[in-house]
């Protein structure tokens, strides 16, 4: 009898500690504490240096032990987990609309992107081209990307967060080339789309699809992705860096009902608001994301090109409504693809 | 009066299978449908009758289709080898049926499209007589060929191995040529095995998203799978669209496999003389 009771006690017990690891949520007490940072998938290595000297910043100021779990995959994805209750202390997403899914769900509340400096974006980048060594279609700027023999490979902008840029940096060189003419603009859109050999559902599939595969003449690609492609392999892509391209401005948040209910606000904000120090600007920069700091920025003059024309989404009206007028069902990207 | 039945247990063991039907299957499949009645019915119309989804409903169904029938073929025969003949590394290979259960698709795609690119080792030869299988309908066919062979083999294996050649010797001694014994005697046998493995690799290709969304190359109208449509609609955070989309798959899914079942059991009724 005594040993059956031991028997259920045990299965209750592992019951408990099987549900508490699976909900990743024991809290620790005490002088240590832990945060999870919810990211897209080019942050990685970024991410993994800033919480190192993170950690050692948050010891001195509190002598508190911290852990920081990192979670990375497609923006949009992570988003939606995060609103479906994926317990995320701060998200550091791609593009501002999908940290605004997380707010529209409740857990975020109005107002975060006045929350931290610029825009709450602490690192930026911008829409390259990564062509193949020498350059053999000649391809300097986006109207080289609509001639009939180049081959382009970039990202579906309705199932990645990211290529919305890349198509944006189009639209901004095309309205420039025809003085705003919507129709032409359109037109311009549409020949660079019927040049994509593979349009990929995210932006590390279609580096796979050009780098791995073979594919196309050209990748459409974050500034970061492609220098790391470079680096990888340094004597087989160049960076071409068009005339005109956009502001990518990953967007950062602290998740006010989480850190809330988990009591980590303080640590949160302190781990967003950090990202703007001088060392983690130049963490970033090493990362080759553009630091906000423009001081810091001029540091890395030799690498990115800083006389690039930036056009940034409040040129587009803002993310809502480059959201309904580009990607939504019926917008112009599918207009462009109808028959 | 309540009929005894001559097995004990009948309450418990239904009881727990609804429950887990219903915590597994039925739940979230119900889930579904709430999210979709939350759109009118014109609009639901609107959404799956949208050009680029229809397409994708084509190219879905036609590449699982042809991907299964193809398997049934080549998964009988892989299955017949593996039952009828001994050879060196035969158990190797009988491990082997099951790899691509684990592996996960997306490495599946990913090798597959690296091998048939028109550069690549595969896709170089067929690019010689004008055949591309990446980034086309082939290449997709490719990809749920390779998911869905297993299903198939081992659907078929246990039937043929448990299938007694005295009858296969009975018809010989009696004069049937091979091809006779194979179409009238062990086919008869296996064809409702062969029905549910086609069943279960058809439904399983439908639904496949990791692997093949790095092989298709996701054209609009051309390459682009249900799935992938489903996936952007998320993207945008219409859930009902997703749903309502995911909800006609579903449906169109269920008929067919239902269908399948019909037959078979309509098989079974004949071959075991209307009981």
């Amino acid at each position: 009898m005594k040993n059956r009771k031991i028997r259920f006690t045990a299965a209750g017990l592992s019951t408990v500690i099987v549900l508490g690891s699976l909900s990743g949520t024991v809290a620790f007490a005490g002088d240590s504490t832990s945060i999870v940072n919810v990211s897209y998938d080019p942050t990685r290595e970024l991410y993994e240096q800033y919480n190192e000297i993170f950690k050692e910043h948050w010891k001195e100021q509190t002598g508190q032990d911290l852990e920081i779990t990192q979670s990375h995959g497609g923006s949009g994805k992570q988003a939606l987990e995060v609103a479906n209750g994926l317990e995320a202390d701060v998200v550091t997403l791609a593009l501002e609309y999908d940290v605004k899914a997380v707010e529209e769900a409740g857990l975020i509340e109005e107002g975060w992107i006045d929350e931290f400096p610029l825009d709450s974006s602490p690192y930026t980048s911008t829409i390259v081209f990564l062509v193949r060594e020498g350059n053999p279609k000649d391809i300097q700027d986006w109207d080289d990307l609509v001639k009939e023999d180049v081959g382009v490979i970039t990202p579906n902008p309705k199932t990645s967060g990211g290529a919305r840029w890349n198509y944006l940096a189009a639209w901004a060189y095309a309205d420039q080339l025809y003085g705003g003419d919507e129709d032409q603009i359109k037109d311009f859109i549409k020949k660079l789309y019927e040049n994509v050999l593979v349009l990929d559902s995210g932006a590390r599939g279609a580096t796979t699809s050009f780098v791995e595969n073979g594919q196309g003449d050209v990748l459409i690609a974050w500034e970061n992705e492609a220098y790391l492609s470079v680096q990888d392999y340094p004597d087989d892509y160049e960076i071409i860096t068009p005339s005109i391209s956009i502001l990518a401005q990953p967007s950062v948040a602290v998740v006010d009902s989480v850190v809330d209910k988990r009591g980590t606000r303080e640590v949160a904000t302190e781990y967003l608001n950090y990202l703007y120090s001088d060392e983690a600007q130049r963490i970033a920069g090493d990362n080759f994301y553009r630091p906000s700091n423009e001081e810091i920025l001029k540091e890395y003059a030799d690498v990115f090109n800083l006389d690039i024309n930036l056009v940034t989404i409040a040129d587009f009206g803002g993310w809502t409504e480059a959201q309904e007028t580009h990607f939504a069902d019926g917008g112009v990207f599918d207009q462009i693809y109808e028959q | 009066m309540k009929k005894k039945r001559v097995i004990p247990g009948f309450g418990l063991s239904l009881g727990i299978t609804l429950t887990m039907l219903s915590i597994i299957v039925l739940i979230p499949l119900a889930s579904l449908v709430v999210f979709t009645a939350r759109m009118e019915w014109k609009d639901i119309i609107a959404t799956i009758t949208r050009g680029r989804v229809l397409s994708s409903f084509y190219v879905s169904f036609l590449t699982a289709f042809v991907a299964s029938v193809i398997n049934a073929v080549m998964g009988m025969v892989l299955a017949w080898v593996l039952v009828r003949y001994d050879f060196p590394g035969k158990r190797l290979m009988d491990g082997m049926i099951e790899l691509p259960f684990a592996l996960p698709t997306a490495v599946a795609g990913m090798s597959l499209t690296f091998l048939t690119t028109d550069n690549g080792w595969i896709g170089s030869f067929f690019a010689k007589f004008g055949i591309h299988i990446a980034y086309t309908r082939i290449g997709i066919t490719v990809a749920l060929i390779f998911i869905g062979i297993p299903f198939v083999i081992r659907s078929v294996q246990p039937v043929l191995e448990k299938l007694d050649p005295a009858y296969e010797e009975a018809a010989g001694v009696l004069g049937a040529s091979r091809f006779t014994i194979f179409w009238k005697v062990i086919f008869p046998e296996v064809k409702p095995a062969l029905f549910a493995g086609f069943g279960l690799a058809f439904g399983r290709c439908l639904g496949e998203y990791g692997s093949v969304v790095f092989i298709a190359g996701n054209k609009p109208y051309y390459t682009e799978i249900t799935p992938l449509i489903i996936m952007s609609e998320l993207q945008e955070y219409d859930y009902s669209s997703a749903t309502a989309i995911a909800l006609v798959m579903l449906i169109t899914a269920f008929l067919i496999l239902f269908i399948n079942n019909m037959i078979q059991a309509r098989n079974t009724r004949i071959l075991t003389g209307g009981r």
